[in-house]
């Protein structure tokens, strides 16, 4: 069990510089996931912090100690790959043995160590199989299998879950994350996956063209935002964002109707955002909160509720209606957000500047 | 029922009997030579002219004389032990190389790489002088170690190895970096098993390829003793008359260890030899 601490941590390769200068602290036994679309640079720190990339500037300690010399298996990090990577010349039991590779103990206490790595994972009857005689899943299981074992400082993933089928990932999902209640350890986890960082994270880490934009338990980074970028990747389906301008204090949206005063001291064009879960179709007081029109464009029926795809003037949202409510494609549909739920941006730097 | 009329339905294709016909006459050239080694391995020496595949008055004289002749026995075990640590040090030195520059990243790799392949280009009958002076120098001249030097490492080995090892995902070779193992470790203990279609296909190519070895070992050895099979079999000829039911009976029981690899290994060659790209 670990602490991590990335101090100013950038990685250059030749000159590009594809990783800026993190600064963030992973605390002992936190759930950490780094998210962010592809080449972001979430893999690459990953990599830096398992070893297997080298650190072109900045600090890595680990458990308070500086490691950014130290060899992977110094470090005392176990990583679980997207491929698995389990050895597919090895057993089951041996592919978890291998993860004792440099443990000094001995064979009982291996064997010990094995079964019981098995047992939580429920691969105990498999043990003598070979990797090409298993599921997605049960190799996925092998994987973490090899890298519990071990009693890591921390355990590193790598995008584990993108090569299983829909159901299963939600399966690992939650074994993994109930594999964390139990066993306490420090995990760093990569995903390009937005509802695996919310639905399994502590902390979550978003990440774009090598820098963190913001740093937060999920309901934080799904509640305020910093940025459009956050805003819109965090969250499903995403904030839908209307061109918005700011005059006298009064905040006005072409087709909409907004009560409530922008906060003092914004003027000028902003982006207005509001989640598909607070924009509901129907009636609203007037006065109170976000009124509009919307044309309906599309209609997905999840059976709980139902996702209407509008047009509010220019800008394309999504509304939720109730699950039975079909509104009609082409039929015009008045839609409400309450108080409080819009988010707002500046048009230029698309920083987050508050919520009305 | 219906996979018996399946089958029958195949076979009355015209491309087909097209095909096992052409198939048949290539496995009968093949065969042939084979057939008359046996063949003529079977028959007295006034017999031997006689043409005839099957003989008229079959006989093991040959056979029985060959293997009371200590001098067989000796050069099939000069032949046994040089192929098998030729090929032994082929599948370590080879494939040492080929992971290095399949999975290492240094300056000077692709150099490396191409200096390597272009030795490929150089015939061997050119090689054979530096190789005879080298001997001479070294006091390597009629011993097993002049015989074997030249073909401890070999540019084509490594190449293939290299082929090989760049399918082998890096995943694999991290995931072991990250639970502790050295890079030596890694090329053993992961890498490796990994490639072992290909470590079979070099054995098989290193040891027939050494088995079979005539010039160099001609050249470099004086002394009966160190002959190889086919040098010592020759050697046949060169006593007073040709003798050549006894020189088939010699290469007949030659063919018996490469026989016995090929079957023991084949399953993997065929996937090796595709890989390199290569005609059988």
């Amino acid at each position: 069990m670990a602490k991590i601490e990335l101090q100013g941590l950038g990685k250059r390769y030749g000159s590009a510089q594809v990783v800026h200068a993190l600064d963030l602290t992973i605390e002992d036994g936190e759930f950490t996931v780094f998210v962010g679309p592809s080449g972001c640079g979430k893999s690459t720190t990953l990599r830096m912090i398992a070893g297997l990339e080298e650190i072109s500037e900045g600090r890595l300690l680990i458990g308070d100690e500086m490691v950014n010399q130290r060899e992977p298996k110094q470090r005392n990090i176990a990583m679980v790959f997207q491929n698995y990577a389990i050895y597919p010349h090895l057993t089951v039991g041996q592919n978890i043995g291998f993860g004792l590779y440099t443990a000094k103990i001995s064979k009982t206490e291996k064997q010990t160590r094995i079964l019981e790595a098995a047992q939580t994972l429920g691969l105990e009857p498999l043990l003598n199989r070979r990797p090409a005689a298993l599921s997605g899943g049960q190799r996925q299981r092998v994987a973490i299998g090899r890298a519990m074992v071990r009693d890591p400082a921390a355990f590193l993933f790598d995008e584990p879950l993108s090569n299983l089928d829909a159901q299963l990932r939600a399966q690992m999902r939650m074994e993994i994350k109930s594999l964390h209640r139990r066993l306490g350890s420090t995990i760093v986890y990569v995903t390009h996956d937005q509802i695996e960082a919310m639905t399994m994270a502590d902390k979550i880490v978003v990440m774009k063209e090598g820098r963190i934009l913001q740093t937060g338990s999920p309901l934080e980074l799904y509640e305020n935002p910093t940025d459009v970028f956050t805003a819109r990747f965090i969250g499903s389906p995403s904030m839908a964002l209307l061109k918005g301008k700011v005059s006298g204090g009064a905040l006005r949206v072409a087709g909409a109707e907004i009560s409530g005063r922008a906060p003092a001291r914004v003027s000028g064009p902003l982006l207005v955002g509001v989640r598909p879960h607070d924009l509901e179709v129907g009636e609203g007081e007037p006065g109170a909160g976000f009124r509009a029109m919307g044309l309906v464009e599309a209609v997905e029926p999840l059976g709980a509720e139902t996702l209407t795809h509008i047009r509010i003037g220019e800008a394309q949202a999504i509304a939720t209606a109730p699950g039975r409510v079909l509104p009609e494609v082409g039929s015009r549909v008045p839609v409400r957000a309450a108080p409080g739920t819009l988010h707002l941006f500046d048009a230029a730097s698309e920083k987050a500047l508050g919520r009305i | 029922m219906s996979a018996g009329l399946e089958a029958s339905g195949r076979l009355i294709r015209p491309g087909r009997i097209l095909a096992w016909t052409l198939l048949f006459i290539g496995g009968l050239i093949m065969a042939t030579p084979l057939l008359y080694m046996f063949s003529t391995s079977l028959k007295t020496s006034g017999q031997v002219y006689d043409l005839r595949l099957i003989p008229t008055d079959p006989t093991l004289k040959n056979y029985v004389e060959v293997l009371k002749d200590g001098r067989f026995l000796r050069w099939f075990l000069n032949s046994l032990l040089i192929a098998t640590a030729v090929t032994l040090s082929n599948l370590i030195f080879d494939s040492l190389v080929g992971y290095t520059l399949a999975k290492f990243r240094f300056r000077g790799r692709a150099f490396v790489f191409i200096a390597i392949l272009s030795t490929l280009m150089i015939p061997t009958e050119m090689l054979v002088i530096p190789w005879y002076l080298m001997s001479s120098q070294f006091g390597w001249l009629d011993s097993y170690w002049g015989i074997m030097f030249p073909g401890m490492m070999s540019a084509f080995g490594a190449f293939l190895m290299k082929q090989f090892f760049e399918t082998v995902p890096d995943d694999f070779l991290e995931a072991a970096r990250v639970d502790g193992l050295g890079e030596f470790a890694i090329w053993w203990r992961i890498a490796m098993p990994m490639v072992t279609p290909a470590l079979s296909a070099l054995a098989i190519f290193s040891f027939l390829g050494n088995w079979t070895a005539f010039f160099w070992p001609l050249i470099v050895t004086t002394s009966r003793d160190l002959y190889t099979l086919p040098v010592g079999i020759s050697s046949f000829s060169a006593e007073s008359s040709i003798r050549w039911e006894m020189i088939m009976t010699g290469a007949a029981l030659g063919t018996i260890p490469t026989l016995a690899l090929f079957l023991v290994l084949q399953r993997y060659i065929v996937r090796g030899v595709m890989l390199a790209g290569l005609k059988g």
